[in-house]
């Protein structure tokens, strides 16, 4: 190919490694084409040096004719134009020919190259059966072949290759090229191993020196950019790379250096003040103006970015990573900028912008050309912030250039424009002819004022756009801001303000404060310049409160507020209302009384504090709360659910009715986003009846807050602080906490409110609102909810004993106790209590009440003294009537009287019902005090009270001090009555005169006391008996009722001693005469003088018929008459209940008793004394026996039945243990069958019946006797018992 | 060395910031709320990405001419020690969680990580 040019063009991506060729050219031509084509095919693997990894690499080749002038001279390190492979092609396969010519020509050829100690060569020799066949002396082709490798290749016969008919279409022919091909290939990377890898050392030696003064970067920057051309030329483009950061991270690490003090002679050359920013350059695969630069060391530190960042941008985009270009760009141009900085190298102001503004426009063109649009849009993360940055450089030109002033530029203004554009230079020719270059653009916006904001708004809206579709709102808001800074300063707040509002409104809901202050600010100005006056103070509010701005800036705002609000209303004008959170702070409210629960009209305070946030004190001309009320009266002093949260007892509360507020974080903002603190609470569910628990649980109180949605853009959009409340409603309610003029200082105050109390129902607070002037601030809702109660209470009058037990018989003072609640007592008002017989007011002359102030709530807080006044109280027959004194409503009025009770004669039957005055019917009870056995008595008391149209019952208790008994007791036939009377009160008595009268005195009974005649003391718990002798001279009545009766009177320390009362015991006796007698006698057995344990003996019981049964008794005695005897049949049983006798054999029986006096009847039966010593005679007993009559048509009922068995089971314990003999003989002939068994034969046959005799009429003789029985004769153990 | 430390909480709003040189003190608010933008995209790239593979590490952020922006660094000392004195806060019985950072030991922590400026 002699066409090719003398010199290769290095800066066309043409670029192949050089192979020369010598020798035959026509030859070499022929086969060129198909050898270019070839060469490329298969791709070699290269096997490479320093542990880098093999690679598979594409080999191809520029071939050109041999000089000699293309080889290396020494010293020169140029690559590119380095032949690596040098190659004599011939087809000679004359042997005269070629030792005539072709020889030589090698051998010449040789030289050259050894000359140049070059090793790299291959000579072709092409073998064709044309030429063969013409030539007749022809030798056999390997002797040729032989030939040329015994003359050149004495050891590398590899270099000596032949190729075969190359030019026809053979399989010798392919399998020639074949093999010549990868020859060829194997050489050829021999051969960039070799050199490569000698360059690469060069190269480093050359770095090592780099500490060597002399050592110029830009000499080695032209070595490695020589290797990483080869490897761009060897499509090696990562190698390539690689180079060209190594060596921007070499000078990265000088410029670094170079700030700490370290400085490079070489770095001199880049610190030349910048006069030239015509930006990047990425249109051109190389910029070969920049490299000469580099290459003379003339390039200023730009050209050396520029032209390293084309280089790498080149690669990268052939690498397909045109992202990490725009990110390299980013990187580069703040790096640039601070190099500059670094190096100290003076550039002219809004030079820099310039560049960066050009290259970010160059960088993006760049990308847009080698991409589509959808790769384009899918990527706007990557080009963001070309773009922005862009649009930040452009605004400080045109702010530098005075593009922005609302009166355009100055002259001053227009000289700089000039001088920047001076150092743009002139266009470059790449885009001379494009419509839209980063060149055009920029000398277009810095030309005016219109082409600046076309410009910039372009630039702007292409950004936000682009930050929009990828979420990144927080620099979408930025940019944003940066335009309303625009807006502001062209004097367009309209289109500002959306701006600056959705700025605010993330910094706010995001907290970040300094922001919140800063934009607040500027929208402060904005709102200003559009006359929104509500806006504007609301800003301004927020801001005099800003903990951000010094002194001086809030009291700017504050003022601003203070004379808008001092100004005098227009006539269209309305209040402004403003959120209350900018200019104060609720912290805490306390009540007092702490309960919040008061009665109607009662006084009750609100202590506010309020944290004012202005900087100034301000006066307040009205603050106001206004109350919700509503009638929700649950009778406050009736509720007392334990899950009724009161005010002040809320979770903040102490419990002293101080309500504190919650305060949100000092950002003001932070707390919306946040997610509000738990609020639970404690909630148990009682039983109404017995107030045990049903259920408890835990209850959430702000469910709302927590449970509400938390997307990003609900919490953006969240009304806060910043943003106005969205309608202020100033609730004009009828009931308000007020109070007028007051003067808030900054900080802490406090403020006090009456609250009203006027109506019962529950008041919450609602909103509060504080005037000033013509500015209103209001707070829309007071959280957590601040109520109070006011409850109305109904007059109500109780009475009380003033002792623990009112006694009966006894003046006792009782407590009258009037609540008045809402009803206020007047002069003249009267309580009318009924008169009762049993039981009379005594009243005295001096007599007076007291009059109580409650103060407070439900807690029986502490009464404060109002002071005594008389009472007048007028008896009369029916009624007695107690003249109140007046008294105010909610006020408590105590006075004491003194009632008796009398005792009603006893015994007092369950259900006695006395009618006392006609009307009033009042109930006088008597049941049996449990523990203490007293009899009480339920005095019902009927009031007519001034308030009421009914009567009040009202019930009293009074105990019966006494409890009497009586007892008949009998000796022989002789009676006498025993009374016990018992105190059972807890007082001391003296009792005198007990005297025991018939109540329908018959002349017959005479009653002789046997009783002493002195005063007696009966002490608490003690009782005193009371005997009488009856004596009666003829017959004793059947029935003889008497009443007992006896002085009494409480013995008292304190009080002089009083009256005696009577204290009466009415009783009956029935059957008093002795109507049977029964004697025993035991005699031992026969032949000894004294029983002995052990021994039988005989008890012999006789019954005597003391006398005949009077008319009345023998109703009751079932008598017969058995062959015209008449008799009356008595049941006989011996029954020992202390275990000193076994009763052996037959021990009960039934005997007919002859009715006639005196008649007898004899027992005989057999005992066993069990002990010795004087043992009391076992016990006999006398029943009445009424056999079953057929005619008897009432069948013996169950009961009966049972109880004659409970009589009849005499011995129960030891009955039921088991039936041996001993105890059987003990025990009774009823009581042997006791079992189920025998009680259904019971109930199912007819049975006779066994009826007691009433005390008295039986007669023991035998009571109380006792017999000496000696110990058996044998026995040497004396058991003793001591109980 | 730092010029802007902040810590942020996950509803970006900032536990801690400070900044030395203390006029430029709003500039570095913003910039640091701006790379919240990219924290959260790291975030949620991660989230996708490799929702196991926690890592912190969230590199360069937020490039500006004059600084660097970095996400929480675990894998360098001085993050390191960021995160040790933080979980110091964090554990304070009396710290609550939300809060902004008050405590001077994890300040003066932050002071001996920043330029000493003059």
């Amino acid at each position: 190919m002699e066409a090719h040019e003398e010199k290769p063009i290095i800066y066309t991506m043409e670029n192949k490694p050089i192979v020369t060729c010598a020798g035959d050219q026509s030859l070499f031509t022929s086969l060129y084409t198909s050898l270019a084509q070839q060469l490329p095919k298969e791709p070699m693997e290269w096997r490479r040096s320093y542990g880098r990894a093999p690679k598979m690499i594409h080999l191809e080749a520029n071939f050109v004719q041999f000089k000699e002038e293309l080889l290396p001279k020494d010293g020169n390190k140029a690559l590119l134009t380095f032949p690596f492979l040098h190659i004599y092609w011939t087809d000679c396969c004359d042997t005269e020919v070629y030792k005539a010519s072709v020889k030589e020509d090698m051998q010449r050829w040789q030289n050259i190259l050894r000359l140049h100690s070059s090793v790299d060569w291959l000579i072709v020799v092409v073998e064709s059966d044309a030429k063969k066949k013409n030539k007749t002396n022809i030798l056999p082709r390997t002797s040729i072949v032989d030939k040329i490798r015994n003359d050149f290749c004495n050891k590398q016969s590899d270099r000596c290759v032949v190729l075969s008919d190359p030019l026809k279409e053979s399989s010798r022919s392919q399998e020639s090229w074949s093999s010549f091909l990868t020859k060829l290939r194997t050489l050829l990377l021999m051969s960039f191993t070799k050199n490569l890898g000698r360059f690469e050392d060069d190269m480093r030696t050359l770095r090592e020196k780099r500490t060597e003064p002399g050592w110029s970067f830009c000499d080695y920057f032209m070595v490695q950019e020589e290797l990483a051309f080869v490897f761009e030329m060897l499509q090696q483009f990562e190698d390539a790379l690689v180079q060209y950061d190594e060596l921007d991270a070499l000078f990265t690490q000088y410029v670094l250096n170079f700030g700490a003090g370290d400085g490079a002679n070489w770095l001199g050359s880049f610190c030349a003040p910048v006069r030239s920013w015509n930006g990047l350059l990425l249109r051109r695969p190389i910029d070969m103006e920049k490299r000469e630069l580099i290459q003379r060391g003339e390039a200023s530190l730009l050209d050396l970015r520029s032209y390293l960042f084309s280089r790498q941008c080149t690669l990268l985009i052939f690498l397909q990573r045109p992202w990490e270009v725009t990110l390299r760009a980013l990187e580069l141009l703040h790096n640039c900028v601070q190099e500059l900085r670094l190096l100290e190298v003076s550039v002219v102001p809004g030079a820099l912008d310039c560049w960066v503004f050009l290259s970010c426009l160059e960088v993006l063109h760049r990308i847009e050309g080698c991409c589509d649009r959808s790769q384009l849009e899918a990527n706007c993360s990557h080009t963001v912030g070309l773009w922005t940055y862009a649009t930040e450089k452009l605004k400080s030109l045109g702010y530098l250039c005075g593009l922005v002033a609302e009166n355009g530029p100055t002259s001053e203004d227009l000289n700089r424009t000039v001088d920047l554009l001076a150092g743009l230079g002139t266009e470059r020719p790449e885009t001379v002819n494009s419509m839209q270059s980063p060149y055009k653009k920029l000398k277009e916006a810095l030309s005016s004022v219109e082409a600046f904001e076309k410009h910039y708004l372009e630039l702007s809206h292409a950004a936000v756009e682009m930050y929009r579709a990828i979420g990144r709102m927080r620099s979408a808001r930025l940019v944003g801001k940066s335009l309303a800074e625009f807006y502001m300063r062209k004097g367009d707040p309209e289109r500002a303000e959306g701006f600056l509002e959705e700025s605010l409104r993330l910094y706010v809901a995001e907290g970040w404060s300094l922001q919140v202050t800063h934009t607040r600010k500027q929208m402060a100005e904005c709102q200003k310049l559009l006359r929104q006056t509500d806006d504007y103070l609301q800003t301004s509010a927020l801001l005099a409160g800003d903990a951000n701005l010094n002194q001086e800036e809030r009291t700017h705002f504050c003022q601003e507020i203070l004379s808008f609000a001092s100004q005098p209303p227009g006539p269209s004008d309305q209040t402004v209302a403003l959120s209350m959170a900018a200019f104060a702070q609720l912290r805490q409210l306390q009540f007092s009384p702490p309960g919040a629960v008061v009665h109607v009209g009662a006084a009750l305070q609100l202590e506010l504090r309020v944290r004012c946030l202005m900087p100034v004190a301000v006066h307040v001309g009205q603050l106001a709360a206004t109350l919700h009320f509503s009638l929700e009266q649950g009778g406050a002093r009736g509720r007392a659910g334990s899950s009724q949260r009161r005010p002040g007892q809320g979770p903040q509360g102490q419990g002293d009715g101080v309500v504190l507020f919650p305060q949100g974080s000092p950002l003001s903002g932070a707390g919306c986003s946040l997610t509000p603190a738990l609020e639970l609470y404690e909630m148990q569910d009682r039983s109404p009846s017995d107030s045990s628990l049903n259920s408890a649980g835990v209850v959430c109180k702000n469910v709302h807050l927590l449970l509400r949605r938390h997307d990003s853009n609900a919490s953006l959009d969240t009304p806060t602080a910043g943003v106005l409340p969205a309608a202020v409603a100033v609730d004009d309610g009828a009931q308000m906490l007020r109070a007028r003029d007051v003067t808030l200082q900054p900080g802490d105050n406090s403020i006090l409110f009456t609250a009203p109390t006027g109506e019962p129902g529950s008041y919450t607070l609602r909103q509060l609102c504080g005037s000033v002037g013509r500015v209103q601030f209001v707070q829309s809702h007071i959280y957590p909810v601040v109520q109070y109660e006011v409850y109305s209470q109904e007059p109500q009058l109780t009475i009380e004993p003033l002792s623990d037990n009112l006694l009966a018989g006894i003046p006792q003072r009782v407590k009258f106790t009037i609540a008045t609640g809402h009803y206020s007592i007047k002069k003249g008002d009267a309580l009318q209590l009924s008169n009762t017989d049993s039981m009379p007011i005594l009243h005295s002359s001096r007599c007076s009440a007291t009059i109580l102030s409650s103060t407070g709530g439900q807690l029986p807080s502490p009464h404060e003294h109002m002071g005594e006044r008389a009472l007048s109280i007028q008896s009369s027959e029916k009624v007695t009537s107690i003249s109140l004194p007046p008294t105010p409503p909610y006020h408590t009025l105590e006075f004491q009287l003194e009632v008796l009770c009398h005792i009603p004669p006893a015994p007092l039957k369950l259900d006695s019902e006395r009618l006392t005055n006609g009307e009033v019917r009042h109930r006088s009870k008597s049941r049996s005090h449990a523990d203490s056995a007293m009899i009480h008595i339920d005095q019902k008391v009927s009031i007519d009270c001034p308030w009421s149209i009914y009567s009040t019952l009202i019930s009293l208790t009074f105990y019966v001090p006494f409890k009497a008994k009586h007892t008949l007791l009998s000796a022989g036939r002789r009676k006498y009555i025993q009374v016990c009377l018992q105190n059972v009160s807890d007082s001391n008595f003296h009792l005198a005169d007990p005297v025991l009268v018939e109540r329908q005195p018959t002349t017959t009974v005479e009653l002789l006391s046997l009783n002493a005649k002195r005063q007696q003391l009966v002490c608490s718990q003690q009782s005193l008996f009371c005997l009488w002798e009856m004596r009666w001279a003829k017959d004793l009545p059947p029935c003889l009722q008497c009443e007992f009766s006896a002085s009494f009177v409480p013995i008292s320390a304190l009080d002089p001693p009083a009256a005696f009362k009577t204290y009466r015991y009415e009783f009956q006796l029935d059957r008093v005469s002795t109507l049977y007698s029964v004697k025993a006698e035991i005699c031992p057995a026969s032949g000894d003088k004294h029983c002995r344990t052990g021994t039988l003996c005989g008890l012999e019981v006789s019954i005597t018929r003391q006398a005949e049964p009077s008319e009345t008794e023998g109703e009751e005695e079932e008598s017969t008459e058995i062959e015209g005897l008449k008799t009356t049949k008595l049941m006989y049983e011996v029954v020992d209940n202390s275990s000193n006798w076994a009763v052996c054999g037959k021990s009960s029986g039934v005997v007919s008793m002859p009715v006639a006096p005196s008649a007898t009847h004899r027992v005989q039966m057999e005992v066993m004394p069990l002990f010795a010593g004087h043992l009391p005679f076992p016990n006999i007993k006398v029943f009445k026996y009424l056999p079953h009559s057929a005619a008897q048509v009432i069948q013996p009922d169950t009961d009966s039945c049972l109880e004659n068995d409970n009589l009849s089971l005499l011995d129960k314990g030891l009955d039921d243990q088991g039936d041996t003999a001993s105890i059987r003989s003990r025990g009774s002939v009823h009581s042997v069958g006791s079992g189920e068994q025998q009680r259904e034969q019971q109930r199912g046959l007819p049975m006779p019946r066994l009826e007691p005799f009433s005390p008295g009429q039986v007669f023991n003789w035998t009571q109380g006797r006792q017999v000496l029985v000696l110990p058996a004769t044998d026995d040497h153990v004396m058991e003793v018992n001591v109980t | 060395m730092a010029v802007c430390i902040a810590v942020i909480a996950k509803e970006n709003y900032p536990l801690y910031i400070r900044s030395v040189p203390t006029q430029n003190e709003l500039k570095f608010h913003y910039t640091v709320h701006t790379s919240l933008d990219v924290v959260e995209e790291k975030i949620s790239a991660v989230g996708k990405a490799m929702a196991d593979q926690r890592e912190l590490y969230l590199g360069l952020l937020y490039p500006t001419e004059d600084y660097k922006v970095y996400g929480y660094v675990t894998n360098s000392k001085m993050f390191r020690k960021l995160h040790n004195s933080f979980t110091d806060v964090m554990c304070n019985p009396f710290y609550n969680p939300g809060d902004t950072i008050q405590s001077k030991a994890f300040d003066g922590m932050v002071s001996a990580m920043m330029v000493q400026a003059s």
